[in-house]
């Protein structure tokens, strides 16, 4: 007989309830989003050794069921409605051996609720370094539960809490303290106006601000009624109910406890006074994130350039072993190039993580909150937003995703707003060779103009999204208490497996979730600049070759590549814009490449290079074959096409333009909505039309 | 004079008195900021703020802010 249970996983951040999920699941795991909200699920399953599948939640970490963030409230919503198909049949909390009196705050709220619960008490490899001993026996008595003392790190303790899962129909589900206590009168008349209920659960319905299930949403409605006292006094009860539980807390461990302070070595003291001191402690951050921002530019070039260059040699290879044709070109042009897009983001996003799986199991990232705190609250930051703000400077992909990492639910959504305002290296490409076109040669204070204009470009882009974040912070009306109490943890080993999920994990979801739009929108992209309506595009050969007779054929070639583009759809689109893009100083040449960039911004060289018919030319001269091209263009009237007013017009487009299709649909993963996206692209791209025409005008 | 934890200097140590404003969010007492507790300030970030407590070996960082509204009193050097 096969049968299934639910687990929920529940406890503090910091008390290694991943690792405990991670040593159950192993790979048996996926993440994804709650409907409609943006709060990680992670879910997976195990069997039991009586062959009973136990299906595991991982819920967000919280310090108490009095909910102050979304990823809370999840927890509390999902421990209230016992019609969830998620609904817990025994909740396991996860407490850590060290902070072992704050982390029972939540499981005496837990037996509150009488749903079967056993405690599991990890890190017990680090009790003898602490001078902990426990007397698990005496534990168990006065909590009313089993215990499972285990420890993920030397991996002890594991098939007891299995054994402990499957059997826990024999789990004493009576309360720890009795809720009614903090108010007897209170609770009385509350029990008397709504039978059948829990007191605790009556009572945390009174005090949350949350969603609750639909079907038990009528009786909850009437306590709403029942709202008798004032907000102030409610609040006056949580904090004499938070006193209680903590007086049996202490009364528990009086008996099961003791902890000996002269064995106890305290690394974290030494650590602390270096990692959070007020120079040293920036200077370290500031290597730390150099390093990170080495690995996402550099590091990660090697393995992103073979990606990209399997992908393009197979795609070669289809198009040279099919028969030509449409689907040939469909599929080696559209489908393998799409896929190749997305398969490049891949080392760079496990790079990324890497770096912040290691913060964050390390408990460093908390200390860059305490750093960064008082810069960034002024711009409606979290401490956190220094890690998606720096990477952005290499891509904006994996900076995004980094900003799941902020707590805070609005301060979240304003780093992936302006993230991509930072430079990334996808910019690069266009800078370089606009700046070597139209900047002038000379230097100051010796640096050169044109790297002059580069820093500029990148303070520019740095600045933008700083000033953004300020603006957003005072017009985002957006519910979210945002006080500020973060736990400083103890300093800890990364677990290597810890490590290796998170990067997994993340490279798997930007794939398959951002992938299918990044694929769609390339298909799209490809076939509109692949095909064309009538005469010119469908007959771009013959008609070149009788206006140029003589050419030879790579010449020949060329010109066909750059009348066809065009004459394609999106040829006819960038014509179209013209009269839009005009004020700004370009052509509809330029047109055709702001389209095409679209996709991605570096792809406005390759267009050019298309259009000014040196698509084949040799590789090393093909830059300073465009450049020279681009250098002798002129419009109608025979005046340049690129001056110092239209390059500078154009670098300041590229640096606020959101050109990239690849970051709008994380966004949209990320936010878990198309609005946000949509109003980034309009946002960004009506900024940098505005300012690409003051510059233009102003400067011609 | 009145003390609270915003008046604590780098090492100092005292006692926690009351926390019963209606400013303090509740996830502070949770986390172990209640009455009787003795605290020690272990850091400081530029500007005084944000504060890395020890409360009774539960270490957290607060903002000035709410520093201002829990109540103290100090302890004497020995």
């Amino acid at each position: 007989m096969s049968k299934q249970i639910n687990v929920a996983l529940i406890g503090n951040p910091n008390t290694g309830k991943t690792s405990v999920f991670n040593a159950l699941t192993g790979l048996n795991q996926k993440v994804g989003n709650y409907p409609g909200i943006t709060v990680e699920k992670k879910e997976g399953s195990c069997k039991l050794t009586n062959g009973t599948k136990a299906h595991i939640i991982d819920l967000p970490g919280t310090y108490s069921l009095n909910a102050s963030s979304l990823d809370e409230s999840v927890v509390i919503e999902l421990l209230l409605n016992k019609n969830d198909k998620d609904f817990p049949d025994v909740a396991v909390v996860v407490a850590d051996v060290e902070n072992l009196k704050r982390n029972l705050l939540i499981y005496t709220q837990i037996k509150n609720l009488e749903i079967p619960t056993i405690l599991v008490i990890n890190m017990a490899d680090r009790m003898e370094k602490k001078g902990i001993s426990l007397d698990i026996n005496a534990l168990e008595k006065e909590l009313n539960t089993k215990i499972a003392l285990i420890s993920t790190r030397k991996k002890t303790g594991i098939d007891n809490l299995k054994a402990l899962i499957e059997d826990y129909q024999s789990l004493n589900t009576e309360p720890c303290l009795n809720v009614s206590d903090i108010d007897p009168d209170y609770f009385k008349r509350l029990s008397d106006a709504f039978k059948n209920q829990l007191p605790y659960k009556l009572w945390l319905v009174i005090t949350q601000d949350v969603n609750f299930g639909k079907i038990e949403r009528d009786t909850f409605n009437q306590v709403e009624d029942f709202k008798t006292k004032s907000e102030a006094d409610l609040k006056k009860l949580q904090q004499k109910e938070t006193i209680k539980r903590y007086q049996f807390i202490n009364n528990v461990l009086k008996k099961g406890l003791t902890v000996d302070l002269s064995t106890a070595t305290d690394l974290r003291i030494k650590l602390d006074r270096i990692l959070t001191h007020k120079v040293w402690g920036y200077a370290i951050f500031f290597v730390i994130l150099f390093l990170m921002f080495q690995a996402v530019y550099e590091w990660a070039g090697p393995p992103t350039d073979l990606i990209d260059e399997a992908f393009a040699s197979l795609a070669d290879w289809v198009k040279n072993t099919l028969p030509a044709g449409a689907f040939t070109n469909l599929l080696s042009d559209g489908i393998i190039a799409g896929v190749g897009g997305v398969m490049v983001f891949i080392p760079p996003i496990a790079f990324l993580f890497l770096f912040i799986a290691l913060l964050e199991e390390s408990g460093y990232m908390s200390r860059v909150v305490f750093l960064m705190d008082n810069l960034m609250k002024r711009f409606g930051l979290s401490g956190k937003s220094v890690v998606p703000l720096i990477s952005g400077n290499a891509c904006a992909i994996p900076a995004v995703m980094a900003a799941r990492n902020i707590e805070n639910w609005k301060e979240r959504l304003i780093t992936i707003l302006v993230t991509p305002f930072t430079t990334c290296s996808a910019r690069l490409p266009v800078y370089v060779i606009i700046i070597a076109l139209v900047i002038p040669e000379g230097s100051f204070l010796g640096m050169s103009y044109k790297a002059l204009t580069l820093m500029g470009l990148y303070i520019i882009g740095f600045l933008t999204a700083i000033v953004s974040a300020y603006i957003l912070n005072k017009i985002l009306k957006i519910k979210s208490k945002s006080y500020f109490v973060i736990e400083m943890p103890s300093y800890k080993v990364p677990l290597f497996k810890n490590v290796a999920i998170t990067v997994l994990e993340k490279t798997k979801t930007f794939v398959l979730e951002a992938g299918k739009i990044i694929l769609a929108i390339s298909i799209i992209l490809w076939f509109l600049a692949s095909y064309g309506p009538g005469e010119n595009f469908n007959n771009a050969e013959n008609i070149v070759k009788t206006e140029y007779p003589n050419l030879d054929e790579t010449e020949l070639d060329d010109k066909v590549a750059s009348f066809k583009l065009e004459s394609s759809y999106i040829g006819i689109i960038g014509k179209a814009i013209e009269p839009a893009i005009r004020p700004l100083g370009y052509d509809w040449k330029i047109g055709i490449g702001l389209v095409t960039s679209f996709a991605a911004r570096e792809v406005f060289v390759g267009t050019l290079a298309t259009i000014y018919s040196v698509g084949s030319a040799n590789d090393n001269e093909d830059e300073d074959t465009i450049k020279s091209k681009m250098a002798v263009e002129t419009h109608n009237n025979g005046t340049k096409v690129f001056t110092l007013a239209s390059g500078i017009s154009l670098l300041l487009f590229y640096a606020f333009a959101m050109q990239c299709m690849s970051t709008l649909a994380i966004v949209k993963r990320e936010t878990n909505s198309w609005k946000w996206p949509l109003i980034q692209l309009g946002a960004m791209s009506g900024l940098a039309y505005i300012v690409a025409l003051i510059a233009y005008q102003f400067l011609k | 004079m009145q003390y609270t934890l915003a008046h604590l200097k780098r090492g100092e140590r005292a006692v926690i008195t009351d926390v019963s404003s209606n400013l303090i969010p509740l996830k502070l007492l949770e986390m172990g900021c209640l009455p009787g507790n003795t605290v020690e300030l272990v850091q400081l970030a530029p500007f005084k703020d944000p504060m890395y407590l020890n409360i009774n070996g539960a270490h957290l960082a607060i903002r000035k802010e709410t520093a201002t509204l829990v109540l103290i009193e100090k302890i004497a050097d020995e």
